[in-house]
C-alpha cells in the first residue's frame, strides 16, 4: 500500500497496462490453447515418432528394432551391390518420386486450365446467380472420395458407359482403352481436386474490378494483354492459393492412382504404405514420409517467397 | 516409453488402434480377415453358448501382427495365414491351447496334423485354406491351359488382358516356379533373372490388385492371377473362366484360427477353436467364403457347387500345393528391392 501511495500516477498508469497486457497475454494463451493442443498432440508428438523411427533399424516382421541406424536415407538414394557390399547411386525411389510429383504438377496445370474460366464465369454473373454456380462446384464434395473415383472407373471402363455409347453409335468398335493409364490417373486428380482451385481463384476474381478491364479495353489492349496484365495478376493470390491446394493433396493421392492407374507403378503414398505392410520396413517409410514432407515444405517456401517478391512489384 | 511410442507407431500404420472391447463374462471378441466368417456360424455359437460374439477386421497379416504384438489388444481369437503361425509362436503371442487334447480333434483331417506352422497341432486349427494360381477365360483364349507361361511369356489373346495379385511373395514366387527355382531364393543369378522375366513380363499385364474378382466379371482383363475362392466367385458371374494348376506349381496357404496369449476370454475362445471343428461348423466357413476347411466329414455339408468346384478338387496329376515357408529378413529385403524395381 505504501508504494502505492508513494509513486507517481503515471507510475501507477504503467503498472495498470502492464497488469491488462499480462492479463490478455493470458487470455490469448488460454485461448489459442486448444488449437496448441491439437496441434500438438496430433501433428509435432506423431512426426517426432515419424523422425524417431526413420533412424532406427527395420524388426522383423514389422516394426523398429532400438538401434541407431541412417540406413533408411542411405537406401533412399543408394543401393547396396549384392556382391561387393558397395554403395551405387540408385535412381529408383527417386523415379517413383519423380513421377509422383510429375502426375501431381499435371493435374495442377490442368485444374488451373478448366478452373480459372469456371471460376471467371462465375465470378462474372450476377451476385445473386454466384450462390447456386458454387454449390454446383461444391456438391460433389457431398459424395465420398472413393465412390466418386469409383464412378468415374465405372464411365471409362472397356464396358463402361463411354465406350458402350460410342461402339452403339458406330463411332468406334473396340474399346477405347482409357482405364489403367496415367490419363486416367490425371482425369481422376483433376476431378478431385478442381473444387479446391475453382473456389480461391473465385475468391480472387470475385474482388476483381471490372471497370480495369473496360479501361484496358479503351486503352487498345488486345483480349489476350487484358488477361495476361490486368486479370492474371490481380486473380494471383487466387492461383497461387488454388495451385498449392490442388498440387499436395495430389502429390500425396493414394486411392485414386491405386484405382484409376491399375497398381502397376508406385507413387509415393503406396510406396510408403507397402513400407507398412509387405516390405516390413517401417524405418524406411518414415524417412520416404519425411522426405516427401521435406520436398514439399522447401518447395513451398520458394514459391511463395518467389510469388511475394513478383506481387510486391504489382503492389 | 517403448510401449507407448510403438503403440502410436502401430496406429499410424494401422490407421486406427483403438484398444478392444472391455472383456466380460459371456464374450468372445474375434479378430479376422473381412468378408470372411459367416455370420450363421456366428449366430450358432452366440445361441449354442449363449456368448456374445464381436469382430473386427484386418487385411493383411502385418496389420494384425502390428496390432497383436503390442499387448492388450482385448482379442482372443485371430486367423493368421500358414507363414505367420510361426512367428506369433516365437514371440509368444499365441497361447498353447492343445487343440490335439480337444474333444473334435477326431475330425481333423490328418494331412493338416504335421504342418510345418504347427507340428502336431499344439496352437492352431484349420480356418480355411486354398491355393493361389490363375484363372483364364476360355472364350477369349482356347489354347492350353497348364503352365504359368500364359501369365509370364502370354499367347497374343491375353497380352495387356491379365491382371497380377498385387502382392509381392506370390508374384515372385509364381516367376521362380515358372523358371523352376526354389522359394526363398537367395542366389543373385537366379534373382536377375526372375526380375528380368518380371519387367519384360509386366508390359502384357494391365494391372496389379488384390480385387480379381471385380476385374474379371467386369471384362477388364481375360486373366488373372488368382486364389481359387475368388476364381469360384467369379466365375459364377463369368461362365466361361477357368482355373489353371499350372505344371510349374501354385501356392497352397492355410488360415488357422489361434487363441491370443493374453485373451481376455480364454474359455471362450478353446469353446470356439473346439467348436469349429464340428464339420456341420467348418461346412459352413466353406459354403460362405468358398475355400475349402480342414474337416473330415464336413463334405456333406457343404453346398455341392462349393464341394465338387474344379477349384477346389485338385485335378489328377497337378503338382502337390507348394506351402511356402516365412523367408529369412535378407531374401525379404531382397525381394523388397525387386519389387520395387518392378513397380518404378
Amino acid at each position: 500500500m505504501a508504494d502505492l501511495t508513494s509513486s507517481s500516477a503515471g507510475e501507477r498508469l504503467a503498472e495498470a497496462r502492464r497488469q491488462t497486457n499480462a492479463a490478455a497475454r493470458r487470455r490469448r494463451w488460454q485461448l489459442l490453447s486448444p488449437a496448441i493442443i491439437i496441434i500438438a498432440a496430433f501433428g509435432i508428438f506423431p512426426l517426432t515418432i515419424t523422425l524417431i523411427y526413420s533412424f532406427l533399424s527395420p524388426g522383423t516382421y514389422g516394426g523398429v528394432r532400438w538401434e541407431f541406424s541412417t540406413n533408411a536415407y542411405v537406401q533412399f538414394l543408394f543401393d547396396r551391390d549384392i556382391f561387393d557390399d558397395t554403395l551405387q547411386f540408385s535412381a529408383t525411389y527417386l523415379s517413383i518420386f519423380g513421377r509422383s510429383i510429375g502426375l501431381a504438377f499435371g493435374a495442377t496445370v490442368g485444374a488451373l486450365l478448366i478452373g480459372f474460366p469456371t471460376a471467371y464465369f462465375i465470378a462474372s454473373k450476377p451476385a445473386n446467380q454466384r450462390n447456386l454456380w458454387l454449390f454446383l462446384i461444391t456438391l460433389p464434395f457431398w459424395v465420398n472420395l472413393l465412390i466418386r473415383t469409383y464412378a468415374i472407373l465405372l464411365i471409362i471402363r472397356d464396358e463402361g458407359i463411354v465406350n458402350i455409347s460410342l461402339m452403339w453409335t458406330g463411332l468406334i468398335d473396340q474399346p477405347i482403352g482409357m482405364l489403367y493409364t496415367d490419363y486416367a490417373i490425371f482425369a481422376g486428380l483433376i476431378y478431385s481436386y478442381l473444387p479446391f482451385m475453382v473456389l480461391p481463384l473465385y475468391a480472387s476474381l470475385e474482388k476483381l474490378d471490372f471497370r480495369l478491364v473496360e479501361a484496358a479495353y479503351d486503352l487498345y489492349a488486345s483480349r489476350f494483354q487484358v488477361l495476361r496484365h490486368v486479370i492474371v495478376p490481380m486473380a494471383k493470390p487466387g492461383i497461387v492459393a488454388g495451385c498449392i491446394l490442388v498440387f499436395i493433396p495430389a502429390l500425396g493421392a493414394y486411392i485414386t492412382p491405386e484405382l484409376l492407374g491399375g497398381g502397376k507403378e508406385l507413387m509415393i503414398g503406396n510406396l510408403i504404405a507397402l513400407q507398412f505392410g509387405g516390405s516390413r520396413n517401417w524405418p524406411f517409410g518414415s524417412a520416404a514420409a519425411l522426405i516427401l514432407l521435406v520436398v514439399v515444405m522447401v518447395s513451398l517456401i520458394v514459391y511463395v517467397r518467389y510469388s511475394g517478391k513478383e506481387g510486391s512489384n504489382h503492389g | 516409453m517403448r510401449k507407448s511410442t510403438s503403440t502410436l507407431a502401430a496406429s499410424l500404420a494401422a490407421a486406427v488402434a483403438l484398444a478392444g472391447p472391455a472383456s466380460a463374462e459371456g464374450k468372445l471378441n474375434i479378430y479376422n480377415w473381412g468378408n470372411y466368417t459367416n455370420p450363421e456360424l456366428i449366430e450358432k455359437f452366440e445361441k449354442e453358448f449363449n456368448v456374445e460374439v464381436t469382430q473386427d477386421e484386418y487385411d493383411s497379416n502385418e496389420i494384425m501382427l502390428a496390432k497383436v504384438r503390442e499387448g492388450n489388444s482385448g482379442y482372443d481369437i485371430v486367423v493368421p495365414s500358414d507363414s505367420t503361425v510361426p512367428v506369433m509362436i516365437d514371440q509368444g503371442l499365441l497361447a498353447e491351447i492343445k487343440p490335439n487334447e480337444m474333444e473334435n480333434y477326431g475330425n481333423m483331417d490328418p494331412r493338416w496334423i504335421d504342418v510345418y506352422w504347427d507340428e502336431g497341432r499344439n496352437y492352431t486349427v484349420p480356418w480355411l485354406w486354398g491355393t493361389t494360381a490363375l484363372t483364364v477365360d476360355t472364350a477369349v483364349y482356347d489354347g492350353e491351359l497348364d503352365s504359368l507361361s500364359l501369365l509370364f511369356e502370354p499367347p497374343e489373346e491375353l497380352q495387356g488382358r491379365i491382371n497380377m495379385l498385387n502382392d509381392m511373395g506370390e508374384v515372385i514366387n509364381a516367376a521362380l516356379r515358372y523358371k523352376g527355382y526354389d522359394r526363398c531364393n537367395s542366389n543373385t543369378d537366379e534373382l536377375r533373372d526372375v526380375t528380368e522375366l518380371m519387367i519384360s513380363a509386366k508390359q502384357h499385364w494391365r494391372t496389379m490388385d488384390y480385387a480379381t474378382i471385380e476385374k474379371l466379371t467386369s471384362g477388364d482383363v481375360d486373366a488373372s492371377h488368382s486364389y481359387n475362392g475368388a476364381a469360384i466367385r467369379s466365375r459364377d458371374q463369368r461362365p466361361t473362366l477357368q482355373y489353371v494348376y499350372p505344371k510349374e506349381g501354385f501356392t497352397g496357404w492355410m488360415d488357422n484360427v489361434a487363441v491370443l496369449a493374453d485373451a481376455p476370454n480364454m474359455e471362450n475362445a478353446k469353446l470356439f477353436v473346439n467348436f469349429l471343428m464340428v464339420p456341420e461348423n467348418a461346412a459352413l466357413l466353406s459354403n460362405f467364403a468358398r475355400y475349402a476347411n480342414g474337416i473330415t466329414g464336413s463334405e456333406e455339408f457343404m453346398d455341392d457347387d462349393i464341394r465338387d468346384a474344379p477349384e477346389i478338387v485338385l485335378p489328377e496329376g497337378a503338382p502337390t500345393p507348394d506351402f511356402v515357408r516365412p523367408c529369412p529378413q535378407e531374401v525379404t529385403d531382397m525381394y523388397n528391392r525387386i519389387w520395387t524395381k518392378l513397380k518404378q
